[in-house]
């Protein structure tokens, strides 16, 4: 019995890179990675034990990490609150869902469609596009701030519903990675459709876009997580509360000098905590296989 | 005469249309965003550094006197957030990189499942925003004996009084760095597994035959080599979410600046000098130089990874 454990698992198929099963020379490699998994998972399940935690447990001295008797408390009043402005709660959560729809949704379009002329079309400027997209991945949002701000101005976009969208749209790391998977899709595929009388709107809806869908999903996560997690855009250019975002709110239920009621405060703010960061894990889990086939297309040339 | 030139100009046009139109067509509305929002912004702080605006009078011309100042009289700038910037930029930037990159090779020598999950539970905390954060790291580090970290190491004895953790500046960059390197294995990271799982099995087998004995050579003359753009696309990930981690200094501590401007980066200087001085033709020469920076970075990973 044990020999035949060990000659399966001590089989040269399974050592290696990627390897089919289990060998015993793969132990090593469990002993890095499981106190390394435990100590990133830590916080992570610290946002899940907090938010459900009745006061006296979060006020606690000495603390626990993990909580005893959990509650939905914090949830309640969270949604029970108003903010001081007079907006509800779920207003703030109400505009989230929308303005990352709606980005997520603009921004797959647009992205895809350009991706596609950059890969597929041929045309005088392609190679000098496609370098200065790959240019702009250096770009660093938070360095032009005020220019952005400035521009944003100007274009009387200060203050409405678009200025959560617009300045998100463009991603240059989703064009590149779209169009390194496009660049996937065989000619004679396109050159076949072509010959049948499709034209481009065609191709791209029929064709490109159904054999692209695990890149179209990686954009759609990135554009999410950068959309549902944003808290500057309105606290640089919304003025109204009622069009604030949630995770703004959140951000006012953390902060220092808001004076806001900090005892109280802090079980709302595990709980939202919470609430801003369980979509972001439920899409990455459902798509996760979808982005790591993109990511293969990922490479640098 | 011009009745001749018209009518070929416009069968050009058309012509042109016809072949290359659809393609400029697909491109317009991302070019258009493109344009305003990234490009854009960067001409103006370009503009706008050798200017001096307060947002109230129209910007006028001092030429280089901004890049002057910054280089030769701003002490804030020289003796903090510089030397904060490079300390915190390498270890992040380089060391998260070589960790993201080991990291993945080694999760690479897992069969699928196991991998997957590992994977997923390194990935999950890139997911996770500032905002959300706040709360967890306020409560983790927080100064007084009630923190979770201050507990634990007072319960072990390894202090004797609890630590001001966010708030001192002996400890803040070191906080900073380790949640930033925490919340660093991205996209970045799961390209270079990708690139990993990629490179072609048959490689390794010649490279055995061949008498390649250790896995060092094996990472440093096959796995590297074989996967130099994906290598390339994670350093440029990793630069750009170095610099653009720069606000979380202000986050954890709470103000701007942070106390003694311990936790000060150079991204919270232009903040520092745009929105609460309002000198704003200032802070886009440091806006320029920050942009040079992260060119700086990309062209050394250029070099080390381009092909050929």
């Amino acid at each position: 019995m044990k020999s035949r454990w060990l000659r399966k698992y001590a089989g040269v198929r399974n050592r290696g890179i990627n390897p089919q099963g289990f060998h015993v020379s793969q132990l090593k490699f469990y002993a890095v990675l499981l106190p390394l998994a435990v100590l990133m998972l830590l916080p992570i399940v610290f946002i899940f034990s907090h938010a459900f935690k009745p006061p006296d447990e979060l006020f606690a001295y000495p603390p626990r990490f993990f909580v005893a008797h959990p509650t939905f408390k914090n949830f309640q009043d969270l949604f029970a609150q108003m903010s001081t402005a007079g907006v509800p709660v779920s207003r703030y959560l109400f505009n989230s869902v929308t303005i990352t729809l709606v980005t997520v949704a603009a921004s797959i379009l647009i992205s895809s469609t350009a991706a596609y002329a950059l890969s597929k079309k041929r045309f005088g400027l392609k190679q000098t596009l496609f370098a200065v997209n790959t240019l702009a991945l250096m770009f660093v949002p938070i360095a032009v701030t005020i220019p952005r701000f400035l521009i944003i101005t100007r274009m009387g976009l200060l203050d409405t519903f678009w200025v959560h969208i617009l300045p998100t749209l463009a991603m240059p790391v989703g064009v590149f990675l779209l169009k390194q998977f496009i660049d996937g899709v065989p000619d004679e595929v396109i050159e076949a459709a072509q010959i049948d009388g499709a034209n481009d709107g065609q191709i791209y809806w029929r064709i490109v876009l159904p054999m692209i869908q695990p890149a179209i999903a990686t954009i759609g996560i990135l554009t999410f997580q950068a959309t549902w997690n944003n808290a500057e855009i309105s606290t640089l250019y919304i003025n109204s509360e009622s069009l604030k975002t949630f995770a703004y709110y959140l951000s006012t239920l953390t902060s220092t000098a808001s004076g806001a009621n900090l005892v109280a405060g802090q079980g709302m703010a595990a709980a939202a905590s919470l609430i801003m960061f369980l979509p972001n894990l439920i899409i990455f889990l459902f798509l996760q296989s979808q982005v790591m086939s993109t990511m293969s297309h990922s490479g640098l040339k | 005469m011009p009745d001749k030139v018209h009518p070929t100009w416009r069968s050009r046009l058309s012509r042109w249309a016809a072949k290359e139109g659809n393609a400029y067509a697909l491109l317009t509305p991302y070019a258009l965003l493109f344009l305003v929002f990234i490009v854009a912004p960067v001409l103006i702080a370009f503009l706008l550094s050798f200017t001096f605006f307060d947002t109230i009078q129209f910007p006028h011309w001092i030429g280089l006197k901004n890049y002057i100042v910054l280089l030769t009289q701003d002490d804030l700038f020289m003796k903090y957030v510089l030397p904060n910037t490079i300390e915190f930029a390498v270890l992040v930037g380089p060391g998260g990189y070589a960790l993201a990159f080991l990291l993945a090779w080694v999760l690479a020598q897992l069969p699928r499942i196991p991998r997957t999950a590992f994977a997923l539970i390194l990935y999950s905390p890139s997911m996770t925003s500032g905002v959300a954060m706040t709360v967890v790291w306020r409560a983790l580090f927080s100064g007084d004996q009630s923190g979770y970290l201050n507990t634990l190491l007072l319960q072990l004895n390894l202090i004797q009084q609890p630590v001001q953790w966010l708030q001192s500046p002996q400890y803040l960059m070191p906080v900073m760095i380790v949640v930033t390197l925490w919340s660093s294995m991205g996209i970045g990271f799961l390209a270079m597994l990708a690139g990993i799982l990629d490179i072609n099995p048959e490689l390794y087998e010649a490279a055995s035959l061949d008498g390649m004995g250790s896995r060092w050579q094996e990472i440093f003359y096959i796995t590297i080599p074989s996967m130099r753009p994906q290598m390339l696309f994670g350093a440029v990930m990793a630069i750009v979410g170095t610099f653009q981690a720069g606000a979380i200094g202000v986050m954890l501590s709470g103000s701007n600046p942070t106390p003694q401007y311990a936790g000060q980066l150079i991204v919270n200087h232009i903040e520092d000098y745009g929105f609460i001085r309002y000198e704003m033709g200032y802070a886009a020469a440091i806006s320029v130089a920050l942009l040079l920076m992260v060119l700086l970075f990309t062209r050394v990973a250029n070099r080390l990874f381009i092909s050929e």
